[in-house]
């Protein structure tokens, strides 16, 4: 049985819940999904239901704001549900608490969020290295240190985001190593001025790590990682501006923990699944939804919006999500053209200024080839399926010259994760070889979207129901 | 090992779960990677090509790097709230 709505919005973070919430306010019937237990993303993300948590962040009370506004809207919010089909006349399948639900509306907002790039380096796989983007949320969510001494690396504001929360949390940080030279951060520091609070808490973060006295390694990546069943050790070295070891004196440093992550991957999956028009954009994290200037893309009714529509931060996403409701609420015709003329542009515009901001953003976060040039041979590449960068260069050596044909040959992004740890460096692996990024593609998306258990499918299947033809006289 | 923080933060009582045949206590509700995590249970399972070990990963649901079966069935660790009673095994263990 399916649900009928005017409009369905794919993903409850800043600019899904902000789309949902626009478009019920002009007058459209709007059912909003998310796999979490509450809105607010990763980015705002609630402690799990049960913990009652005092201290909070501003980041908190943004996600305590939008849940109390998206509670006094008229969405229709869903939550524990995971999309694993959609097709491209928008007909939704999630699994949620009684099972698989289907959903169909004539517009589909996709706003996925995105998941965290970390390039490999040997031992990544030792459990206690957690992504940058995971240590947020046993940070903010699960109200936990990541462990007893925290090593953090990469690059980007979440390093510095995380290094300081545990700091400011009481926790030991060993070292936090930054891709980025003390340089590049004044760098941005004029298009960070844009952002006033963004910039206060990047000062924050400096004095923050000053004050608890933590080595701060800048130009310095992650050489490897030991330890036995678990991290134990990591190895630090300098590296130049492109991310490339560079010689000079490794430094290991002892920790239980470590996070660690390069910037992230726009989540585009439905609009890979539904053939929307995509291209390749570094800067704004790889593959992206080609979009007009109201986040429409190029199959009709289809929307995408925040950080699974290109990289640009919580702020972006939440005017985009507004922007991309009001659209589709007039391309309905709920909102008449003159108040959206009123309400459309001042959005725009604010969206404007904030671009600067995010592309700065973006940029530090953006994939560093060089990093990836120098991965090691015997460096697992997928984790799922333990391919290395040996076995990926072996397959271009046979033919492979596009990511579906790695894929057959190696079985390189196969595995359950379907590709999303491992997608962006495999394709950079093989670009190096092919020429570029737009000739070895990306993922064909397919369902189902996430693995999905077959029992929550089948429900209160009974054999007996199957209507079976009779068979033919013999 | 993962620490609970305590200032200014309120869990509900602790349940008791059996992992891989020994009792675990727990904040009901808690997310069942972090409640193994915080008892310094990280290697949740081995790659299984390879064997090498693994632990959660992404915590958003993403990777597939922290499955376990509970009560007989495959799910993912962190996103799985703790009930007193649950029976986790980590197969694919030596």
């Amino acid at each position: 049985m399916s649900r009928q709505a005017d409009l369905i919005v794919l993903g409850a973070g800043p600019a899904g819940a902000n789309a949902a919430i626009a478009a019920a306010g002009a007058g459209l019937s709007v059912v909003l999904l998310d796999e979490q237990d509450a809105a607010g993303g990763q980015v705002w993300r609630a402690p799990w239901p049960g913990l009652v948590r005092e201290a909070r962040s501003s980041e908190a009370r943004d996600g305590d704001r939008l849940r109390a506004r998206l509670a006094a809207s008229r969405v229709e919010a869903l939550f524990g549900r995971r999309i694993w089909s959609v097709t491209r006349s928008f007909h939704v399948d999630a699994i949620g608490p009684g099972g698989n639900e289907t959903f169909t509306a004539p517009r589909l907002v996709a706003a996925l969020g995105a998941h965290e790039r970390v390039v490999p380096f040997p031992g990544w796989t030792l459990p206690g290295i957690v992504g940058l983007t995971a240590a947020t949320v046993l940070l903010k969510s699960h109200a936990v240190l990541p462990g007893q001494r925290v090593m953090v690396a990469g690059c980007g504001p979440l390093l510095a985001a995380v290094a300081a929360a545990i700091v400011k949390a009481g926790g030991t940080v060993a070292a936090v190593a930054d891709l980025a030279s003390p340089r590049d951060w004044p760098a941005a520091t004029p298009l960070l001025a844009t952002r006033p609070r963004l910039l206060a808490q990047g000062a924050g973060w400096v004095l923050k790590l000053a004050a608890g006295r933590v080595p701060v390694y800048f130009r310095h990546g992650v050489a490897c990682a030991e330890g036995s069943g678990q991290v134990e050790r990591v190895t630090l070295a300098p590296v130049d501006a492109d991310g490339r070891p560079c010689g000079g004196v490794a430094t290991v440093i002892k920790a239980d923990a470590l996070c660690v992550g390069h910037g992230l991957i726009p989540g585009a999956e439905i609009t890979k699944l539904l053939r929307a028009r995509h291209v390749y954009d570094r800067r704004r994290g790889g593959w992206v939804p080609e979009l007009d200037a109201f986040g429409r893309t190029s199959l009709p009714g289809l929307f995408a919006i925040g950080d699974g529509a290109g990289i640009g931060g919580a702020a972006s996403a939440e005017l985009a999500g507004k922007l991309a409701g009001l659209v589709a609420a007039k391309d309905a015709g709920a909102l008449p053209a003159d108040a959206f003329a009123r309400m459309a542009p001042p959005l725009r515009r604010k969206l404007g200024r904030l671009s600067v901001f995010s592309a700065a953003m973006a940029r530090m976060m953006s994939l560093r080839a060089a990093q990836v040039a120098v991965i090691a041979a015997d460096t697992v590449i997928c984790r799922c399926e333990d391919v290395t960068r040996r076995e990926i260069d072996a397959a271009f050596e046979a033919g492979a010259r596009e990511v579906n044909q790695l894929k057959h040959f190696t079985r390189c992004g196969m595995g359950p994760c379907q590709g999303r740890m491992c997608g962006d460096v495999a394709a950079q692996l093989l670009a190096q070889r092919v020429g570029s990024r737009e000739a070895v593609g990306h993922w064909t998306g397919r369902p189902p979207l996430r693995p999905v258990a077959l029992d929550a499918l089948i429900g209160d299947f009974d054999y007996g129901d199957i209507p079976i033809p009779e068979p033919a006289p013999l | 090992m993962m620490i609970r923080l305590q200032a200014g933060t309120a869990r509900p009582a602790a349940i008791t779960l059996l992992v891989d045949g020994s009792p675990l206590s727990a904040p009901e509700g808690e997310p069942l990677a972090t409640a193994l995590g915080a008892s310094g249970l990280l290697r949740l399972r081995d790659s299984p090509r390879t064997g090498a070990p693994r632990g959660a990963f992404c915590f958003m649901g993403a990777c597939q790097e922290c499955l376990v079966h509970v009560d007989g069935i495959p799910r993912q660790a962190c996103m799985t709230p703790v009930r007193h009673g649950m029976v986790i095994e980590r197969r694919g263990m030596p």
